[in-house]
This record gives C-alpha cells, sequence and structure tokens, in this order.
C-alpha cells in the first residue's frame, strides 16, 4: 500500500492518541454499519398514504415541478402527449427501456424511441424508484434499463411515479433502493435524489430555473 | 494569472473592499437572499435544532475513528470497482489529478464547484500542464473567464454584478452574435448553458468534489442545483472525486441526518435540486456513465488538527450560512480574506490550514457578536475558536503594536488592584471632564481607528468600583451561601 495511505493513518491514529482499534474498538463501528439506525424523521411525514400523496404534490409543485395524476399507466402515454403539447415542445422523446411496456398507440403523434440521451434530444422519459414526501423529492437510480443521461441531458424530464411509490421520509426511498439492489447483487451506479428542475442564484442571487440540467420537470402520478 | 489579495494585508484588502461601490451592492444582495430564506425554512421544520446536535454527534463519532471508517470505505469503494488514492499535501494531491488525467489521454477536463480543488490550487495546476480546464458551475465559470478567484463557497461569483457578465462573456465568448442580449440573467444563463453543452460530452475526465463521502457503501455523494455536477460526471470517460478526508459519515442515515440541515442553512431550501449518490464506474450492462471511478483523497493538514482545538472545525459542511450572517464579511466580501475560505469558518480553517503566521489577521475580522455559531448547522464554536486563534496571534508576536502595548498596560495594572482603581479613577474623571456637559467624546488617544466612525460616550465621575463601595455600604451585603463541600481538595 501506499506510502501516504499509511502515513495519514498512522498520523490519524497519533493525533487521536492511540492505536489502531481491536475488536472490542471495532464492535461499534460494525454495528453502525451492519444495522444503519434513522436519526430524527421530521414529524411532517406522520400521514397516511393520502396525506403522503398530497404532500408529495405540494412540496413538488413548491420547487417549480409540474405534476398530472392519471388512472392507470394505460391512460400514462396521453398525460405525456398533453404536457408536450401545453408545452409546445416537439412530439418526440427518448424513454428510459424500463417503460417498454408504456403502451404508445393511443398516442400515435409521438415518435419514441428508447435508450440513453444525447445531444440535441428535447425530452426524456423515465421511471423513479420512489418519491419523498418529505421535500418532494424523486428518487431514481442508474441501471441498463435506466440511463443517468435520461435524467440530465434533454431540457425537459418526464417521471413516470405509482402512487404506491410515495413514501414519507428519504430514508423510506433508500430503503426500496437498499432491497432492490440487494435482489440485484449490486448498488446502482447513480442513485438520484432530484427535487425540481435545475436552478441558479449564481447571477445576483436571482433564482434562474433551468440551467445546465432540466428547465422542466413534470412529473405523471399514475394511480394503479 | 493576476495577482489577488492575500490573507496577510486583510486591513488594506478590507478598506479596498469597503470603498467598492458595486461590491458593496452585490453584498447587499446576499444579505437579503439566503439569510432571510434561512429563516423561512428552518422555521418550517421544527426538528432543525435537535437535528444540530444530532449531525454534530455523527461526525464527532466519525472524526473519533475516522482511521477505521477510512478504511472501510477504501474497501467498499474499491469492492464497486473504483480506486482511492490518498494524498497527504497539496502537491501530492494535484499531481494524483494530473496522473490520472494522462493515463487518460485528457485534453478537456470538465470540473464542478470544489472547495477543496480550490484549495489544494488544483486550477493552476491544470492550466499550467495543458489542460484545457473548463468550469461548469456558473458561478465558477464567470470567475474563471474573469481570471478571479471565488469570493464566496456557495455563490462563488456574489461580488460579480450581471452587467459584469455580460461584458465578460463578450470578451470571452468567440463567435457570439453582437445583436444577442445578455443584459438579464436568463439571458446570461442561457448562453452559458449553450456554451458549456458541447464541452460536456468533449471532456475526457470530470472532475467533481464531494460533500459526503459514505463508508457503508464506498459512495460520494455531491449536492447542486444546477445540474453541472451530474453532466460532468456522467458524461465524461473518467470520473475523478477530490474529496478531504472529514467528508465521511459512517451511512446513508448519516448522510440524510446532515442533509436535511446543508441546503436550508446554505441556500434556504429545504433541499437542493440535485444529491447525487455515486458508486464506482459504469456497470458492465449500463448504458452510460464513466468508465472509471477515482477518489483522491486529500488530507492536506486535517490529520493534524484532530485531537486538538481544531477538530470541531472538521465537522464544517460548507454551507456558507456563518459568513451569510456575518457582519464583517457583509461588509468587505470574500476577496479580502485572501484565501480560498472567507467568512467565520475561513478565520478559523485558515490559520489551521496555512498558519496563523500567514493570517494573523483573520481571526480579528470579527466583531462577536456570535450570529455565525448561532446558525452553524454543525455547532461549531466559532468565536471561541477565533479567540484562540487571536491568542496565539498574540503570543507569536502577531498584531498591531499599539494593541500590544495596550494590553501589555491593562494587564500589568489588571494583576495591581490597588493600582488599577487609582489609574481608572483618573481615566474616568479625566474623561468625563474632557466630554463636558455633551456627554460624549469625538476623539480619544490610541482608539483613532475606532471613534472615526463613532462618538465615545464619556464616563460619568465615577468607576465601577467605587459605586459598588459605595452601594454595598449602604445594604449589607449578602453572606455567600455555604455549599455543601465536594471531595475536590480534600
Ligand atoms: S462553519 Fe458552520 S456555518 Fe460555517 S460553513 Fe462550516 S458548517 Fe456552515
Amino acid at each position: 500500500m501506499s506510502a501516504a495511505r499509511e502515513q495519514i493513518l498512522s498520523g490519524i491514529r497519533k493525533s487521536l492518541g492511540r492505536g489502531p482499534l481491536d475488536e472490542t474498538g471495532m464492535a461499534p463501528i460494525r454495528q453502525r454499519l451492519q444495522a444503519p439506525s434513522r436519526h430524527i424523521i421530521p414529524a411532517r411525514v406522520n400521514l397516511d398514504a393520502e396525506g403522503l400523496v398530497a404532500l408529495f404534490i405540494s412540496k413538488a409543485k413548491g420547487v417549480s415541478a409540474s405534476v398530472d395524476e392519471v388512472a392507470d399507466m394505460a391512460a400514462a402515454p396521453q398525460a405525456v402527449a398533453r404536457y408536450l403539447i401545453k408545452e409546445n415542445l416537439p412530439a418526440r422523446l427518448v424513454q428510459a427501456p424500463g417503460l417498454a411496456d408504456m403502451d404508445w398507440s393511443v398516442a400515435p403523434t409521438i415518435e419514441v424511441r428508447s435508450g440513453l440521451a444525447e445531444e440535441p434530444d428535447e425530452v426524456g422519459l423515465t421511471p423513479a424508484v420512489a418519491g419523498v414526501a418529505e421535500t418532494g423529492t424523486l428518487l431514481l437510480a442508474s441501471g441498463p434499463e435506466t440511463p443517468t443521461t435520461l435524467n440530465f441531458v434533454p431540457a425537459t424530464h418526464i417521471v413516470v411515479l405509482r402512487r404506491d411509490q410515495i413514501v414519507g421520509p428519504y430514508e423510506d426511498a433508500w430503503d426500496h433502493l437498499r432491497a432492490n439492489a440487494e435482489a440485484a447483487g449490486s448498488q446502482p451506479r447513480a442513485a438520484n435524489f432530484i427535487t425540481g428542475p435545475s436552478r441558479t442564484g449564481d447571477i445576483e442571487q436571482k433564482i434562474e430555473i433551468g440551467v445546465h440540467g432540466p428547465l422542466r420537470l413534470h412529473i405523471v402520478i399514475v394511480e394503479r | 494569472m493576476k495577482t489577488h489579495p492575500t490573507s496577510a494585508t486583510f486591513p488594506s484588502n478590507a478598506s479596498t473592499a469597503l470603498a467598492d461601490p458595486i461590491l458593496q451592492r452585490a453584498l447587499g444582495n446576499l444579505k437579503k437572499g439566503f439569510p432571510v430564506k434561512r429563516a423561512e425554512v428552518v422555521a418550517d421544520l421544527p426538528e432543525f435544532e435537535a437535528l444540530r446536535d444530532v449531525a454534530r454527534d455523527i461526525k464527532d463519532h466519525t472524526l473519533n475513528h475516522l482511521d477505521a471508517y477510512l478504511e472501510i470505505y477504501e474497501a467498499n469503494v474499491v469492492q464497486s470497482g473504483g480506486q482511492v488514492h490518498w494524498a497527504r499535501t497539496a502537491e501530492e494531491a494535484c499531481e494524483t489529478v494530473m496522473t490520472i488525467c494522462r493515463d487518460a489521454g485528457a485534453r478537456i477536463v470538465t470540473k464542478g464547484k470544489s472547495m477543496v480543488a480550490e484549495e489544494i490550487g488544483l486550477n493552476n495546476y491544470l492550466d499550467t500542464r495543458g489542460i484545457e480546464r473548463v468550469e461548469t458551475d456558473l458561478g465558477e465559470y464567470i470567475i474563471q473567464l474573469r481570471d478571479e478567484p471565488p469570493s464566496h463557497i456557495i455563490v462563488p461569483a456574489v461580488h460579480v454584478t450581471k452587467e459584469q457578465i455580460g461584458e465578460t462573456f463578450r470578451a470571452a465568448h468567440d463567435g457570439l452574435d453582437p445583436n444577442r442580449d445578455l443584459t438579464e440573467p436568463r439571458d446570461i444563463t442561457d448562453e452559458a448553458r449553450d456554451r458549456l453543452r458541447q464541452k460536456y460530452f468533449a471532456a475526457e475526465v470530470g472532475i467533481t468534489g464531494a460533500n459526503f463521502l459514505v463508508a457503508e457503501n464506498g459512495s460520494s455523494i455531491i449536492v447542486t442545483n444546477e445540474g453541472n455536477g451530474d453532466l460532468t460526471q456522467t458524461l465524461a470517460k473518467v470520473h475523478i472525486v477530490v474529496a478531504s478526508l472529514e467528508k465521511l459519515v459512517p451511512t446513508m442515515e448519516d448522510a440524510i441526518a446532515v442533509l436535511r440541515l446543508l441546503a436550508r442553512s446554505s441556500t434556504g431550501q429545504e433541499f437542493s435540486v440535485y444529491t447525487t449518490v455515486s458508486n464506482g464506474p459504469k456497470r458492465p450492462a449500463d448504458l452510460d456513465g464513466p468508465e472509471a471511478y477515482h477518489v483522491v483523497l486529500v488530507d492536506n493538514g486535517r490529520t493534524a488538527m484532530l485531537g486538538t482545538e481544531n477538530q470541531d472545525m472538521l465537522r464544517c459542511i460548507r454551507c456558507a450560512a456563518c459568513m451569510n450572517h456575518c457582519p464583517v464579511y457583509g461588509a468587505v466580501g470574500g476577496h479580502a480574506y485572501g484565501w480560498v475560505y472567507p467568512g467565520p469558518m475561513g478565520a478559523v480553517l485558515t490559520p489551521s490550514l496555512i498558519g496563523i503566521e500567514n493570517s494573523g489577521h483573520l481571526p480579528h475580522a470579527s466583531t462577536f457578536c456570535g450570529h455565525c455559531e448561532q446558525v452553524c448547522p454543525m455547532k461549531i464554536p466559532l468565536t471561541k475558536m477565533m479567540r484562540h486563534y487571536r491568542n496565539r496571534a498574540y503570543a507569536s508576536g502577531h498584531g498591531s503594536k499599539i494593541g500590544r502595548i495596550a494590553l501589555g498596560a491593562w494587564s500589568y495594572l489588571a494583576a495591581r488592584p490597588a493600582l488599577y482603581r487609582w489609574v481608572t479613577k483618573i481615566a474616568a474623571r479625566g474623561l468625563g471632564w474632557f466630554a463636558g456637559r455633551r456627554g460624549s467624546l469625538s476623539r480619544v488617544p490610541l482608539a483613532g481607528g475606532w471613534t472615526e466612525m463613532r462618538d465615545l460616550p464619556a464616563p460619568e465621575g465615577e468607576t465601577f468600583m467605587e459605586r459598588y463601595d459605595r452601594e454595598s455600604r449602604r445594604k449589607p451585603r449578602q453572606e455567600p451561601r455555604q455549599e455543601p463541600q465536594s471531595g475536590l481538595g480534600q
């Protein structure tokens, strides 16, 4: 191992006035890592499922995302089509391979490609792992079915979220991701907590929505 | 590279800053913005205060077991296909980054905002070695074009007005249509978006900092609003994370607890737009993501801070709340501090990292109003630490000559109560007589700096001790209550 590594580790121990931790010293650390415990969870998420959905929607709107609700997956393509027309966007999008089940025959005017996003793709459509009601945040994970570029390259990002994916705190969302990772045998390369479209306050503190990431974030909530 | 003010010349930097009307306008925006929004979102989270204690304890626990957590973190990074490089000094860290860039055949390197990169001088290092470095955070991009250092750790271009940015873009952007409107922040933002797009795709290496490193899974976390950090790390072939040792936390739950404080304290948002957890390079079946993932772990003076009165500063999460609420920062801005870290956190961290001999003025850049400490989400005792550095600066012979003589005289008197009473009695009478009926003095010997801006109310002809004696003669003094004796001293 590198000399720098050894010197830094021994420097830390010297400063802390002890040697390497023995088994007894390591026990609390192992325990903390094996069974991570939650800290304080904000009381604002102590709500039933209905309440969490309402909180999620109001928080998401509060950070300049737009939200639509549809009855089922079959109705999602039309909701997407409506949104594209309303925002005067081209009838063309790239969708995550994970959404292959979506039946676009009900919205035949839309040109749909499946895969990652590149320039000059303008609209990306993805699923999510969870919606966090606490702050109207989405959790997305990368994978072969869900390339990360879809979340960042196109100027418009549309997310399809099932109602039962809406949870209270971030910790619940992360537990979903942990469970998926365990099932898949590996963690995702990237997990993105996304709260509204990109923004900056870098010029005279004036908030501008839409910088390098998406200018628009639209969330389609599917009842079942 | 232009020459920039240094920490050693804080007093003259500050005078220049106070006389700069453009800077004063920019700082006015800052005071109206972040503190107000912070107060609103903090009021909206009743758990905020309790979370500050939690966050402090998480970091203290991690720092006290830093060696063990770093080893576990490293093993988990390797497990997910990444590499960890340890760097003792700024130079070592820069060399490591440069070697990775060279191995990747890098010509263009995109870079997200990273304070530790500023600290180790990475920008200049890459620039002078044939790398085209592109800052992708809007504020960083603006100051890169202007060849200036950041003046704030969250909004690095806070000192620049929109008019100046428009001019900067016109001068720097080849082929820019002279008719393109660059007056409003929206126009400027669009122009920056267009320019930087191609760079993300062209870059061989993308460099980001980290807000957290997570031991549990070997992940790094960045917190941003613009989306530039994500484009930087997703589109380049190689992702390099540059992070200092103290970014470590044990678990995701620990990171989340601190995240609840970070954006609220910083920009007054409940949560930043993008909180990205990165774990190693692209998986075999993934369609996108970097092919390699490197973490450069930077010490640069941190291990020496552990176990000392400076350890508390290693809890800092660089939220900038302390400077956003600091009257001194608000008056002089970030450049006056002369190094990477301004405001109260800089007044403590800078002497820890570059030595009190190079920054003796900084711990004096405070009114001790204590606002920084009240808002610091990590409960860092900033004023106590500044006082500690003031003492050190004094002990090692830094500080003004008049100040040293005055303090020397005072400590001589304070050790001799009878003499002290006699001298203060004369001084109080004298000042009262000089002030006459106005009751205040516009000039006092040796305090010219203080009275330049305000008058000193004159003493009313009696010292505290005189009055105390007089009052206690009137009322019989209460006997101190007998406390039950503890075992101490027996
Ligand atoms: S010292 Fe505290 S308030 Fe200042 S940047 Fe660090 S964590 Fe934030």
